[in-house]
């Protein structure tokens, strides 16, 4: 067996197991029953499934001046993806989507719940959301 | 046939199938952030895509389109997570 026909079968297997990603996040989004978990899910073509379909473009492109480009656009989407899962979870969690009966552990609802307290009790304060004027509070 | 064309239309079947089931997540909800999530992957799988034509085909015309998508996907998510309210009753 060659080395081109080992570098192709990679390349498949790649191509493969990162088209199975999507499908599994497609999978999860159908049948997970509230946001949270189906954000766990969504992630898979994001992050891996990209990894694999980039893996296999330099697999069959076979030029080192098109790593750092790859490396770069995954790179770029490792540090975004958890950036937009964690501000929808966070609206997600505040808005209500979520299920509570479906928690074991829920840690930060006393937290959310003190911190809305505090914002109901005292109309002057505005969550700590505008710093300045009224210097005698 | 060779091998490379019989995987090709195995993952266009298997894209399809998964770009469908995001279609359906986007279209039946229930609630806006399932269907940002739902938009998010229907964006990768398009990503998957194209990144499989750069493959198979042997160019490299994508890539720029390809790391266009992901900047559009995360200003697109963060953007409507950061206005989103509360319009529905305690479950």
């Amino acid at each position: 067996m060659s080395g081109d026909a080992i570098l192709d079968g990679l390349t498949m297997a790649c191509l493969l197991v990162g088209a199975l990603m999507s499908l599994a996040a497609a999978i999860g989004l159908l049948r997970f029953p509230d946001l949270m978990s189906r954000m766990h899910a969504a992630t898979k073509p994001q992050v891996l499934g990209l990894l694999l379909m980039l893996a296999a473009v330099a697999l069959q492109m076979r030029s080192w001046a098109l790593l750092p480009v790859l490396l770069g656009a995954w790179i770029f989407q490792l540090l975004t993806v958890p950036v937009s899962a964690h501000m929808v979870g966070r609206a997600g969690y505040r808005t209500k989507h979520r299920r509570p009966d479906l928690l074991t552990v829920d840690e930060l609802n006393p937290v959310v719940a003190a911190a809305a307290k505090d914002l109901a009790g005292d109309p002057e304060d505005d969550g700590g959301r505008d710093r300045g004027g009224d210097p005698a509070v | 046939m060779n091998a490379m064309g019989i995987v090709l239309i195995i993952v266009v079947v298997i894209l399809s199938l998964a770009a469908a089931g995001a279609i359906y997540r986007i279209a039946a909800g229930p609630s806006l952030l399932d269907r940002v999530l739902a938009a998010d992957v229907l964006l990768a799988i398009v990503g998957a895509a194209l990144a499989t034509d750069m493959a198979v085909n042997h160019h490299l015309n994508n890539l720029a389109l390809l790391v266009s998508l992901s900047v559009i996907g995360f200003i697109g998510s963060v953007t409507v997570a950061r206005f989103v309210s509360d319009r529905r009753e305690e479950p």
